[in-house]
């Protein structure tokens, strides 16, 4: 029998007993068309609210399409298409009155490749999403800039530095600079697009114990590559490959007895 | 040990480096001569006077030319409200916006028009202001130079803002910031260097335009009192001072053709120190 952290790691809790409330968010039917190529295909799946999901797949198999189309990110892309629903506590976010600002005010997201804004200092880049969405109170900017730093696990490296230039920061405290500006405009789901990728191994590892304490307060979607880190770091996982959803269900399941023979494949590392 | 075949691709190699280094040489040696020979004939009548008094009449020596120093800031400045507004814009609207097909026909007019023969510009805007007003005024001089200066910020505004990754506007957006915000306090705040950088350089380019300045502004032997009337410039004082045939007079446009050289010299210096520590985006 497992012991020590595998409880907290991996929970026994199916989906749907851990998400006895209402999930975080819903997918239904979801596709995602970049002119006539679907980069993701007729994918439902319920994202549970305070759990991390990840999303696991080869290269090319829509993880990251999937991700972007959660919080409407894919419309940048002029070509591409979406077709499906998606709810974000019962609302949906893609009706015609609803606006990607605010969705995506909703909803945060962070990237691969760190991305602090160079022209600013690390206290300006966590305050930004406040400051120009309207936040002028200085009182205000300061708590959360203090919030932020603490949950991104940030504050005691850079609390004496606030106003020294972000990109001064490494790339790993960049990273947590990045989560930081995301938490500060206190969304409700943060979804992270392979997070860790470009950092050293002692980074990542900080990124992971982040993602784990933030799961008390967030929802957290994150895509990754690599396996160890779905199955250290998330609740449930879901496995994307060739833009169909081929299993999803408690990481724990995923990885131990998937129920297709493509997962357990992909998983054991027989291919992708 | 060399074959001579090897003898001969060495010669070969060396004799292209020379004429390489040869024509590198012929870029540099006009702008030395020039400066050099303006030196020698210019210097000697920069005093003070030059820069605060008013042109003599012919056979009074002495005298300056404040007023075609003042008039040539006049019409920059009118170029710049006009040029520096529209042509940021403008590259915003390339860069940021806009489909490919229109914006490649708004890049193709913009190289077009940077083309264009400055005199043709004078010609234009004499039609456009001049001839309706009745008359030559330091407002169709700012208008022509503004109008050129446009396509130029236009294409190097769009440049800079291209050079800025896509990282930046991706992890704006997200934030929910709107797209207009996320442009103007994000995307032009990390550009805001070259920006500045591409309009100095314009503003260098046009202030020693001439042609299209005989169509619109004239020139003034006096100090125009307002916006409607002709107005002085440094190159239209040169110009007219260097055909003369008053000794006095080639040696103060000596003096101007110097100082009109310093001028945009020290615009492009600021420019190279503007550049110098410019962000590097890590990639």
């Amino acid at each position: 029998m497992p012991t020590l952290d595998s409880a907290n790691l991996m929970p026994d809790a199916t989906p749907e007993t851990k998400s006895a409330g209402a999930p975080a968010l819903t997918v239904r039917n979801l596709s995602v068309l970049f002119g006539k190529n679907a980069a993701v295909k007729n994918v439902s799946l319920d994202i549970a609210a305070h759990a991390v999901t990840a999303i696991i797949g080869p290269s090319g198999c829509g993880k990251s399409t999937f991700l972007r189309a959660l919080n409407r990110m894919h419309e940048l892309n002029p070509e591409a298409r979406m077709e499906g629903q998606i709810h974000l506590f019962g609302d949906d976010i893609y009706s015609r009155n609803v606006e990607s600002v605010t969705v995506r005010r909703r909803i945060g997201m962070v990237f691969q490749k760190s991305n602090p804004f160079p022209t600013m200092s690390i206290v300006e880049n966590v305050t930004v999403g406040l400051r120009l969405n309207g936040v002028r109170n200085k009182n205000i900017l300061a708590e959360r800039t203090e919030q932020s730093l603490r949950m991104s696990a940030l504050w005691d490296e850079v609390k004496d530095r606030l106003h020294a230039p972000a990109i001064s920061l490494s790339g790993g405290q960049q990273q947590r600079l990045c989560i930081a500006r995301a938490l500060a405009v206190q969304p409700d789901v943060l979804l992270m697009d392979e997070p860790a990728s470009a950092l050293d191994p002692l980074a990542t590892a900080k990124i992971e114990d982040l993602i784990l304490t933030l799961k008390k307060d967030y929802t957290i979607v994150i895509v990754t590559h690599n396996m160890q880190q779905a199955a250290r770091a998330s609740d449930f996982t879901a496995f994307l490959y060739l833009g169909e959803l081929v299993e999803f269900g408690p990481t724990r399941k995923i990885f131990t007895s998937p129920a297709q023979k493509r997962t357990e494949d992909y998983v054991t590392g027989r291919f992708g | 040990m060399t074959a001579p075949n090897h003898r001969w691709r060495n010669f070969k190699n060396v004799l292209m480096q020379i004429i390489a280094f040869s024509c590198a040489i012929l870029v540099v040696a006009p702008l030395v001569l020039v400066f050099y020979h303006l030196a020698k004939m210019g210097f000697s009548s920069i005093n003070f006077a030059f820069f605060t008094q008013l042109p003599k009449p012919v056979g009074e020596t002495g005298g300056g030319m404040a007023n075609a120093i003042g008039g040539t800031f006049v019409l920059l400045a009118q170029a710049a409200v006009i040029g520096v507004p529209v042509g940021v814009l403008g590259g915003v609207f390339l860069s940021e916006y806009g489909g490919t097909k229109l914006n490649w026909w708004i890049r193709f007019a913009a190289d077009i028009l940077n083309g264009v023969p400055s005199i043709t510009w004078g010609i234009v805007v004499y039609a456009l202001l001049v001839a309706p007003m009745h008359g030559y005024s330091a407002l169709a001089g700012g208008v022509v130079l503004g109008m050129m200066m446009i396509p130029l910020v236009m294409r190097t505004t769009e440049e800079v803002l291209q050079l800025v990754p896509g990282g930046y506007r991706e992890a704006a957006l997200a934030l929910g910031i709107s797209k207009w915000k996320t442009i103007v306090q994000i995307v032009v705040r990390t550009a805001l260097k070259g920006i500045v950088t591409g309009v100095l350089l314009a503003l260098a380019r046009v202030a020693g335009e001439t042609a299209p300045l005989m169509f619109t502004a004239l020139g003034n032997p006096y100090w125009a009192r307002s916006l409607t009337e002709p107005i002085s410039a440094l190159p239209l004082q040169i110009f007219a001072y260097a055909i003369s045939p008053y000794d006095d007079w080639h040696r103060q446009a000596w003096a101007g053709a110097l100082v009109l050289l310093l001028f945009v010299l020290c615009i492009n210096i600021s420019v190279r120190f503007l550049t110098r520590d410019r962000f590097q985006p890590k990639i």
